[in-house]
């Protein structure tokens, strides 16, 4: 695939949709340009899941546990993506010049993030993907998922929610200097622990599970689990229907948060020349 | 080149590291950021063990995986201080070509810049051991822990993490800017093979020579002897071999890794000069 150079001069939605194909095409070529990234993000990642995965077999954990892992596991991709390469992204293109740039452009600034969030999410899907293959063959996890419908829906409803609030926090990136990467990395491991990625989120009490399901994961996760484990019904946080009306509401929540948040921050930046401040 | 050189390169960078990592960011969030972040992966194996033995930490499988996994934050944080020194000079301040045009050696300028991660995981850890004294009464008395083995164990080791992570850098110099650290992603594999939350024998056989193969396996293995001795000798991985054999086990490996780790970057360094790689930008 090779971007043409622009002939006409597009506007509204043509132009939204152009700016977003133009910041999802270098994340997606690029993977194709250095193939390194196949041992760096699909296969070594798979260390960790597996070691997770024996840990519980260590313990002598009920074998859907062990598909939990393999699950929450692959999910990991998803919320590093976003944490990196949505979040800190925009903190990272003002460093290396190229915020500027974005925001001389005519192209709307949600353009680029959606367009950040599609390239981001072909990327981890294949890291996932990844996981989800090798794990589940290396050790044996059955699925017996119940609906796929119900299943997709989940997945892409959690995408939303979970991207929309990438696209939100980047904007508060957008403030933020040198301290973006221990914000950014105070947020990884904390969120695996909240967000149930290795566990059931029922292990917790109601309301840290309530609080946590913010994270658009955690109900994600949730309700994943219980579409294709036998037993995830029973060690689910709350009903699917209801995980899905919340994600519905998040996923609005989010990306309406985002738009907002993104134009106030864009004005407080500019006001406060922050748009190209790299020293403080 | 004299070995001042290599001195000045080295606690230059070390000054370097400590600004870039603690002094260019608010105290506060500095402060969480070294707290919380050991706790929340602390928490998860806790979550996880707590769930499937109903609360019940009082084990000595307990023990082994927490200060398994608590000594474990230096191999992630020092490889991925040493490495991504390359990714961030070279994108981020976009400085590496100037380095490489000054008078310092770049290998021990990138170990440097190790050094204030090593400083911040060395908190991590007392941390996270703390708190599973208090409150998950981890059977570690401060009269009991081997204090030489543990101080000869962690130096031997934490040069071993740093080597490996200059063998990382190396690569780095040759790759785009991945989506993940790579020393994070390369500490998981150590995490898989090298029995840090549980013992290499739940591997396959053929995984459990990669494991005997690392040299962090049988830096865990002392580190985790040095603290509680007894609980450790239990588990059947190096049961009849004593602590001064496996500490000439990982002096002997860390001496192999060493050279392996110094010909892969003088390599990969070469290369990269070749094809122009130096001040590449990868940002995608």
């Amino acid at each position: 695939m090779i971007l043409q150079p622009v002939k006409e001069r597009l506007t509204g939605w043509r132009l939204f949709l152009m700016s977003v194909r133009g910041r999802s095409y270098p994340r997606i070529i690029g993977m194709q340009r250095d193939v390194t990234w196949l041992v760096f993000d699909v296969l070594m990642p798979i260390g960790t899941v597996a070691a997770y995965v024996l840990i519980y077999q260590a313990v002598g954990a009920p074998q859907d546990y062990i598909g939990f892992v393999v699950v929450g596991g692959a999910m990991t991709a998803y919320w590093l993506n976003v944490l990196w390469g949505m979040s800190s992204q925009l903190y990272w293109e003002k460093e290396t010049g190229n915020l500027a740039l974005y925001i001389i452009a005519p192209a709307p600034m949600m353009s680029i993030l959606l367009g950040m969030a599609i390239g981001g999410i072909f990327s981890s899907s294949l890291r996932a993907l990844g996981v989800i293959l090798f794990c589940s063959w290396l050790f044996n996890v059955s699925y017996e998922v119940t609906s796929f419908g119900l299943l997709f829906l989940v997945f892409m409803l959690t995408m939303a929610a979970l991207y929309g609030l990438g696209m939100m926090t980047s904007s508060i990136f957008l403030l933020l200097n040198r301290e973006a990467w221990h914000l950014a990395n105070l947020a990884q491991e904390p969120v695996y622990l909240a967000s149930g990625f290795y566990f059931p989120i029922r292990s917790f009490p109601f309301w840290i599970a309530a609080g946590a399901s913010l994270i658009p994961l955690t109900l994600g996760l949730d309700a994943m689990r219980q579409l294709v484990f036998p037993t995830g019904a029973s060690l689910g946080f709350l009903s699917v229907q209801v995980e899905v009306l919340l994600l519905i509401l998040l996923s609005i929540g989010f990306i309406w948060g985002a738009k907002l948040m993104l134009d106030y921050m864009e004005r407080l930046a500019r006001r406060e020349g922050r748009l190209t401040d790299t020293r403080k | 080149m004299n070995r001042s050189t290599f001195l000045r390169s080295f606690i230059t960078s070390t000054w370097l590291g400590w600004q870039i990592e603690s002094n260019w960011a608010d105290p506060f969030l500095f402060l969480v950021y070294s707290i919380v972040k050991p706790l929340a992966g602390a928490g998860i194996i806790i979550v996880m063990y707590g769930v499937i033995s109903k609360g019940n930490f009082d084990t000595p499988l307990f023990t082994y995986i927490y200060i398994g996994n608590a000594f474990y934050q230096y191999v992630a944080m020092v490889m991925t201080g040493v490495s991504w020194a390359v990714i961030d000079d070279r994108e981020h301040y976009k400085t590496l070509k100037y380095i490489y045009t000054a008078p310092v050696s770049v290998p021990w300028y990138l170990l440097g810049r190790g050094v204030s991660r090593f400083l911040i995981a060395t908190f991590s850890v007392a941390v996270t051991i703390v708190f599973g004294v208090i409150f998950l009464h981890l059977p570690i008395q401060i009269q009991t822990i081997q204090w030489p083995l543990l101080i000869a164990s962690i130096l031997v080791g934490v040069i071993m993490l740093s080597l490996i992570g200059v063998l990382l850098a190396g690569i780095t110099l040759l790759t785009v800017r991945q989506s993940f650290f790579i020393g994070d992603v390369v500490a998981g594999v150590f995490f898989l093979f090298c029995g840090v939350i549980f013992p290499i024998e739940l591997l396959p056989p053929a995984l459990q020579t990669i494991g005997r193969l690392l040299p962090v396996t049988y830096w865990i293995e002392l580190v985790r002897r040095a603290m509680v001795g007894q609980i450790a000798e239990a588990f059947p991985t190096f049961s009849g071999i004593t602590e001064a054999r496996l500490f000439a086990i990982l002096v002997g490996l860390t001496i192999i890794y060493g050279v392996i780790s110094i010909i892969v970057w003088k390599v990969c360094d070469r290369s990269a000069r070749e094809q122009g790689l130096i001040d590449w930008t990868s940002n995608y």
